[in-house]
């Protein structure tokens, strides 16, 4: 078997099957923790408040869009959307999808599309990264955990955009190879953010919602 | 007395273990959501009024839960086994440690949850917050006074050591002082009225504007000697003995007197305690209404038991955090301000948004958070001050008690004053005059 076979092939089972596995446990295993139930009278809807504070939370207040707010507002957005627009709609991602998961295609976005998300992929990550290696609060509470989870996500982004040319089976190997590393390393780390993040929102828009308010 | 003064000469028993099992007990899913979520993009340093004072990036909200994060992730995070077993699982908090993080989440920490509408993933880092300082009191590190004003509520019944005797003497004193009936022990009453120690030796005023308010509406009310105490710092603490001690005599003294109706006075946190948190603490449903002091002015206003003479200034409103952001009352006291004050402005931002004054969660009693408190006093006093108001109004003693210590320090001209106060002043019952004459201390 080919070094491309195989990170395609076992080695990505392998990771689809610990991402899986590892993302339930880690849901499951803080579920588990248990959620103290509110006994007082409420004044609104817990449920209506994990839906709103969800939702407003996608974006900032205006308060806080001075001192860095909008910034990180701006890359933020500019690195979630180029990335899951590249994950699900770049061409070599949905024939993979549809070959190894799916069984079925969608459109794909056009080379130009790609470059456009791309840039606006690692433009933001590594903007984002920028400042939590210069911002001194990012400086002082960031851990190791941040900058394996941005590092592997800007590898894993990088040699998807040299990979491009699939033809160049070294080139996408290597991407695979990080793209599978990515898929294990995800329970363990910051990138659970990506699913944490419902709880988050929601659990606090519940406590309150019951209170009245969403904050 | 002796036995509260015993008590807080001597550090609560414990140590880092302490600690951390506190934590770990501490830490349900809700907690872990949170500390799962964060990715350390320090957006809530931009929502909090001592980071803003000090620029100290110490004092970002998200520094302040990491001690919690790492005992969670090395025992409690679903893959703490894992961790530990690969060696990647950080070192528990020790002492030194906790010694640190008691100036982050005493002194620099009024828990007003500003920061949680800041961060993205909504986390509520209050109650992160409020985790790590139960941890840190069960470890002997809660600061003094706090540490001893908790142990007297829960000894004594207040945390300025106003035993049952005594409550009767102040209320007799203002009940002849001021000639309005407060009365005490009723057999059976409608409503219990309860206060905060502040009030009771500091804010009378206030205590009598209540009682006038309540005397001329024909309400049937009673403060009850079981259970009088409106604060609670065994939310400051986390000490679940004392907010448990706290609540339960209001409880049971509500039960006892029949009340259908607890009136929690103009107290942030007073009133978060007995409205919010009290049926947790007990476990159960509470048999009564509870409302705030504002809450039950505006109702009683809207089904028109009372009018109001206009203010002569223009004011503003001060939104206690523990009431407004963290208890849901926002709409209520601007529902009586706006009646109340042709001339009514709303500062920027406020509501939800409003910036703390500073001196809740108990910081206010911290003389070595004073700096700091009075530093990010000035961004209240900017917001004040850009409404061209005269006057600042609120409905809680603390804030009240910070207002008028950070007026006194910066020698500042506004008028700080009290919601209750102002309806006491201004009110006119239907097809009467003026119902309550003039409230006492001024």
């Amino acid at each position: 078997m080919s070094f491309l076979g195989f990170v395609e092939g076992p080695l990505f089972t392998v990771a689809a099957v610990v991402f899986v596995l590892g993302v339930i446990w880690k849901l499951a295993g803080i579920l588990f923790l248990g959620i103290r139930p509110d006994y007082a009278t409420p004044r609104g809807s817990a449920l209506g408040g994990a839906v709103i504070t969800n939702i407003r939370h996608l974006f900032p207040r205006r308060i806080f869009l001075a001192n860095g707010g909008l910034f990180h507002f701006l890359t933020g957005y500019a690195f979630h959307i180029g990335l899951f627009i590249l994950l699900i709609f770049a061409l070599p991602h949905m024939t993979f999808l549809k070959d190894r998961i799916f069984g079925f295609g969608w459109p794909a976005l056009p080379r130009w599309a790609f470059i456009v998300m791309a840039e606006l992929a690692l433009g933001g990550l590594l903007l984002l990264w920028i400042r939590r290696l210069s911002d001194p609060v990012q400086r002082l509470v960031s851990e190791p955990a941040d900058h394996i989870s941005t590092g592997l996500t800007l590898l894993v982004m990088l040699t998807g955009c040299f990979a491009l040319q699939i033809s160049h089976d070294v080139l996408r190997a290597i991407h695979m190879l990080l793209a599978d590393l990515w898929l294990i390393y995800f329970p363990f780390g910051r990138l659970m953010h990506s699913f944490t993040f419902l709880f988050s929102r929601g659990m606090t828009g519940a406590a309150y919602g019951r209170r009245g308010v969403a904050p | 007395m002796n036995t509260t003064a015993d008590n807080a000469a001597t550090p609560p028993a414990g140590d880092a273990e302490t600690a951390i099992a506190l934590f770990l007990e501490k830490t349900g899913a809700r907690a872990a959501a949170y500390l799962d979520a964060c990715i350390r993009c320090g957006a809530c340093a931009n929502a909090c009024h001592y980071y803003q004072a000090s620029g100290d990036p110490r004092h970002a909200p998200v520094n302040k839960f990491r001690m919690l994060e790492k005992a969670y992730r090395r025992h409690k995070d679903p893959w703490a086994w894992l961790k530990r077993l690969s060696g990647f699982a950080p070192a528990d908090p020790d002492i030194g440690d906790m010694q640190e993080w008691q100036e982050l989440v005493y002194d620099t920490c009024s828990m007003c949850g500003r920061c949680t509408l800041a961060c993205p993933m909504g986390i509520d880092i209050a109650q992160l917050v409020a985790i790590t300082r139960a941890g840190l009191t069960a470890a002997g590190l809660a600061p003094e006074p706090i540490r001893s004003m908790a142990a007297a509520a829960r000894d004594v019944g207040s945390p300025l050591g106003i035993d049952a005797a005594q409550l009767r003497d102040i209320l007799n004193e203002l009940s002849e002082k001021h000639g309005v009936p407060i009365p005490l022990d009723k057999e059976k009453a409608d409503v219990l009225l309860i206060d905060s120690s502040l009030d009771y030796k500091v804010f009378q005023p206030t205590l009598v504007a209540m009682a006038k308010i309540l005397d001329a509406l024909g309400i049937d009310w009673t403060f009850s000697s079981k259970g009088y105490e409106a604060s609670n710092l065994g939310l400051f603490t986390g000490q679940e003995d004392v907010a448990k001690a706290m609540v339960e005599r209001i409880v049971t003294a509500a039960e006892d007197v029949g009340a259908s109706l607890v009136l929690a006075p103009e107290c942030g946190h007073g009133y978060a305690s007995i409205r919010w948190e009290a049926a947790n603490i007990l476990g159960r449903e509470l048999p009564f209404e509870v409302l705030h002091i504002s809450e039950y002015l505006a109702r009683l206003h809207r089904e028109g038991r009372f009018g109001l003479r206009p203010l002569d200034h223009p004011i503003t409103y001060h939104d206690p955090c523990k009431l407004g952001r963290r208890g849901g009352v926002i709409e209520e006291p601007r529902d009586i301000l706006r009646d109340l004050a042709p001339d009514y402005r709303e500062m920027e931002p406020s509501g939800v948004e409003n910036w703390c004054c500073g001196g809740g969660g108990g910081v206010l009693l911290l003389e070595s958070a004073a700096k700091t408190r009075l530093e990010a006093f000035r961004i209240k006093m900017d917001q004040v001050e850009r409404t061209g108001a005269e006057g600042v109004v609120m409905a809680c003693a603390f804030c009240h008690h910070t207002f008028d210590n950070g007026a006194e320090h910066f020698n500042w001209d506004r008028k700080v004053e009290d919601l209750v106060q102002l309806v006491a002043e201004h009110m006119i019952l239907p097809g009467n005059g003026a119902a309550t004459g003039h409230p006492a201390g001024h």
